[in-house]
């Protein structure tokens, strides 16, 4: 178990920035996730930590130690791959006794360790069975636990849900995430799924480009975005042109044209900067419809319906105000709005953050 | 459907024209009589006592033997070699490289054989077995690259790098690794290298020195001299051997892969 920390890494292929100077630090023990879009780097982070990369600039410190020219083979690093790579020609057991052979484990203690990490990952008595035999699932938590049976410093997990269909990834992602906690490793976890790095992490990581574009705990990076790329990659949000007006008892003035002045608080509007251009972030779910006027103490406005897409317990309407269209998501209580329905569109001044303009 | 019934038998006479030769061949070498001649004069195996019993006959198929397996091991060990740098590393001249290295099967053997003749002659080095070594391994090593090569494109990295990270150094990640999963590849490619190395005569020719033969330049040889019914129960051997080696390989390698198959549904050895 350690501390990991990357200074100024970068990596770029020929002409082609991948990784541009992340500075990032990951506490011990702590689960974080490198988040972004495919592209962004966040891989390519991952595998300059394994050391199947080598960076063209920075440092990358495990503990107190630079591992930056330290071999992949001599780092102690657990590795989960997204298409598991369970060696085919090697039963369970032997799959995840191979770590243990390198690091001088007695035989004997060997059988038992298999065993305690088929345990961990609740899979007893498959060490005779070959890796294609196992359902996908089952062939990941073989991954895992053939990754943490070696007791690694750092466990670094390459989207090992991905390939998992939509029931499994869930109850894994639990799991995983319970795994992680009652054996303590520092984890890093790559994903491209918003709702994973919502769910698991201690501490997100977004990335935009091959630059960090901010990293906060999950509440931190979902309601106070640093920039219009965070607040648009997690979760759907309106983010509407503004002004900076002014402060004033806790909260920052933005001069919006749809709804007048509406004051931010100012822990949600820590990077908006001196303005005078300034956005205004509304989460999609805290846009209100309502058919008559809206509730006390709300800014609300007028606006017909464009556009429904039905989820069930929820419905996403589109709706459009002026020249705009807002995207609300509400739950659905009776009969969801029609398109063509005029409605009052109504937001808390509480539920915004603001951003700054620009980017 | 007539149409079909015509390319069947058309199919079925070609196939005929093509394999009648080497029936003729094989039924010829258990011919009673002095002379090729049909119908068979009688049952007779006595072409086969004389062929190994003779000396020159039993020294070339010694010599084409140790050659063909040397051919193999040299060929299949630098075909793996050349088939992980090719695949599995970056590095310049890659393109050139490739052609390079399949550029035997494109040209000429005779040009080949000539060439390699002259280079050496260049070099005052006189021909040896050493020379027909050399010769019939570069013939070989393309076949052993593209069906090393082949396979190794199917093998994910994820396992090497999954080796490696758990504290497998690359020489113990290749043999514990890589190796077992590229072995049906490698077996074939150590058939192929053998198979050409033993049938081969064009090159061998050019390449062997003197007093030196392997089945095939004997049999070019005895045949200058007269048709013997001798050569068609070394034929019968030489075929034997080249069909043979390879389809007992391929039933072991289904055989084994059945009883892997067994404990281990899904997985195809090839």
């Amino acid at each position: 178990m350690a501390r990991v920390e990357l200074k100024g890494l970068t990596k770029s292929f020929g002409p082609v920035k991948a990784v541009q100077a992340a500075d990032i630090a990951f506490e011990d023990a702590s689960f974080t996730t490198l988040l972004g879009p495919s592209g962004c780097g966040k891989t390519t982070i991952l595998r300059m930590i394994a050391g199947l990369e080598q960076p063209t600039g920075g440092d990358i410190l495990v503990g107190a130690d630079r591992v930056n020219d330290v071999p992949i083979h001599k780092r102690n690093l657990g590795i989960v791959f997204q298409n598991y790579a369970l060696f085919p020609h090697r039963t369970i057991g032997e799959n995840i006794a191979f770590g243990l052979k390198y690091r001088k484990v007695p035989k004997s203690e060997m059988a038992a360790k298999v065993r305690n990490a088929l345990d961990v990952v609740r899979l007893p008595g498959v060490e005779d069975r070959y890796p294609s035999q196992l359902s996908g699932g089952q062939q990941q938590r073989i991954a895992l636990a053939r990754a943490i049976v070696i007791e690694p410093d750092v466990l670094l997990l390459d989207e090992p849900l991905s390939a998992l269909d939509a029931n499994l990834r869930e109850s894994m992602r639990v799991e995983l995430k319970a795994i992680q906690h009652r054996i303590g490793v520092t984890s890093v976890f790559v994903t491209h799924d918003q709702s994973e790095a919502l769910a698991m992490s201690d501490r997100i990581v977004v990335m935009s480009a091959g630059k960090v574009a901010q990293i906060g705990t999950p509440e931190e990076v979902y309601n106070r975005p640093a920039n219009e790329f965070v607040a648009d990659f997690l979760g759907a949000s309106n983010i509407i042109e503004g002004r900076l007006q002014g402060r004033a008892d806790g909260a920052v003035v933005l001069q919006v044209d749809a709804f007048g002045a509406v004051p931010v608080r100012e822990d949600r509007a820590a990077s908006v900067g001196s303005g005078p251009a300034a956005k205004l972030m509304i989460r999609a779910e805290k846009l209100l419809l309502t058919e008559g006027p809206a509730p006390e103490g709300r800014i609300a406005v007028k606006g017909v319906v464009e556009a429904v897409d039905y989820q069930g317990q929820l419905a996403r309407y589109f709706v459009r105000v002026g020249e705009r269209t807002y995207q609300a998501m509400n739950m659905i209580e009776g009969r969801p709005f029609a398109a063509g329905d005029e409605v009052t569109l109504s937001f808390s001044p509480a539920d915004c953050a603001a951003l700054p303009a620009g980017t | 459907m007539r149409a079909w019934t015509l390319i069947r038998f058309y199919t079925v006479f070609v196939y005929i024209f093509m394999f009648a030769p080497i029936a003729v061949v094989l039924i010829l070498a258990f011919n009673k009589a002095e002379f090729a001649s049909f119908p068979m004069t009688g049952f007779s195996l006595r072409w086969f006592e004389r062929l190994f019993n003779d000396p020159t006959i039993m020294r070339a198929f010694r010599t084409s033997l140790t050659l063909g397996l040397m051919v193999s091991a040299i060929s299949t060990t630098l075909g793996v070699m050349a088939s992980i740098a090719l695949v599995r590393y970056e590095f310049r001249g890659k393109d050139l490289m490739t052609t390079f290295l399949i550029s035997p099967v494109l040209v000429p053997e005779t040009v080949m054989a000539v060439g390699l003749l002259i280079f050496l002659r260049y070099l005052h080095m006189p021909r040896s077995f050493g020379l027909l070594l050399l010769g019939h391994s570069i013939l070989a090593l393309p076949f052993v690259v593209l069906v090393v090569q082949a396979r190794l494109v199917g093998i994910k990295r994820e396992y090497e790098e999954a080796a490696r990270s758990l504290g497998a150094n690359p020489l113990q990640t290749f043999f514990s690794v890589t190796l077992p999963l590229l072995l049906p590849a490698v077996f074939a490619g150590a058939l192929f290298a053998f198979t050409i190395s033993f049938d081969n005569i064009t090159a061998t020719l050019f390449w062997r020195p003197s007093g030196m033969e392997t089945v095939p330049t004997q049999i070019f040889g005895m045949l200058r001299n007269s048709i013997s019914p001798e050569i068609n129960a070394l034929g019968f051997v030489m075929i034997s051997v080249t069909a043979g080696v390879p389809l007992l390989a391929g039933g072991l390698a289904r055989y084994f892969g059945r009883k892997n198959r067994a404990r281990h549904p899904t997985r195809s050895l090839t």
